[in-house]
């Protein structure tokens, strides 16, 4: 039961991250990179590792996503050759 | 055409060498002897009812202290990098107003979230989590007040006072192990107390206090200078 959650969430991390790097507008990427995050902690805390699981959750998919999205702002509408 | 042929046989090199590591990898069916030590004595040597933290903290406290300096020199980096608007005092950046339910909300929600940091790094030795996982749900709730609040500023005196004095703290208390117990970064400098109360496992919930003051004093101090940036 667990390694079937296991896998299918290792399966949507995996497509997600492959978003990330395809996908035409950099917001949508920086969403799906939060969703790597999001996903591996659900992960660590089937795997019974809840301290790591509250690490990942807070800093990879809440404050690195926000880093970047103030990174974003930042770059937005600077230049020609953005993909944004 | 050669770049990627190039690429693919890199690639095909990396998955020959660390093809041994998952072929040969063999489910454990009893822990190393370093990992046993830990299990067996960490609960009657150091009184943590959550073994992580004892390892964390008192174990491998060294590796902790080496943690909470890269993240100092990381927040040093960015605040040296991204310079704050010179003149934000007397041109302050027309800013939209935030909503009416994000404003309501978050005066709602964030004594709330800030009282679970605090709550999460204080029981850092009974429940999961700790020092680091409490200062980012701190900065998070900062962060919130930050994004529905965007004219406030934030008093630097007062953050860099709770950052460097909360960094003292915690290397004074690491050498007062050396004098009064076993070594550097011993938590037993204080009575162990009750197996499994708040005020138990020696010096543990007041190093991670200062800890989750410190984290969550960089985070947000990397936060507001990314916020106000001039570039």
């Amino acid at each position: 039961m667990i390694n079937g959650i296991i896998i299918v969430l290792g399966i949507i991390m995996i497509a997600s991250a492959f978003m990330a790097i395809y996908m035409r507008s950099l917001l949508s990427s920086i969403i799906a990179a939060g969703v790597i995050s999001l996903l591996a902690s659900i992960i660590y805390l089937l795997l019974a590792a809840p301290d790591v699981a509250m690490t990942e959750a807070a800093i990879g998919s809440g404050l690195a996503t926000v880093v970047f999205l103030y990174a974003f702002n930042k770059v937005k509408g600077r230049g020609e050759d953005n993909h944004g | 055409m050669v770049k990627r042929f190039l690429i693919l046989l890199v690639l095909v090199f990396f998955v020959i060498m660390l093809l041994p590591l998952v072929s040969d990898i063999q489910p454990q069916t009893e822990l190393n002897p370093l990992a046993k030590k830990y299990v067996k004595d960490g609960p009657d040597e150091l009184g943590s009812a959550n073994l992580v933290t004892s390892v964390i903290v008192t174990y491998r406290g060294l590796d902790t202290l080496g943690e909470v300096a890269v993240l100092f020199i990381a927040t040093a980096g960015v605040g040296f990098m991204l310079r704050r608007r010179k003149d934000s005092n007397k041109n302050p950046q027309k800013k939209r107003e935030s909503s009416e339910i994000l404003q309501t909300g978050t005066a709602l929600l964030t004594p709330l979230i800030f009282l679970f940091g605090i709550y999460i790094f204080l029981h850092g030795h009974l429940t999961p989590g700790g020092g680091f996982q409490g200062g980012v749900v701190i900065a998070s709730a900062i962060l919130l007040s930050m994004l529905s609040f965007p004219q406030s500023e934030i008093n630097h005196k007062i953050l860099n006072a709770i950052e460097s004095l909360s960094g003292v703290l915690y290397l004074v208390i690491g050498i007062l192990g050396i004098y009064l117990a076993a070594g550097f970064l011993d938590n037993r400098i204080l009575p162990l107390g009750d197996f499994g109360r708040l005020f138990s496992a020696g010096a543990i919930p007041v190093i991670y206090s200062l800890i989750g003051l410190k984290v969550g004093s960089e985070l947000v101090g990397i936060l507001d200078s990314m916020q106000r940036s001039d570039s």
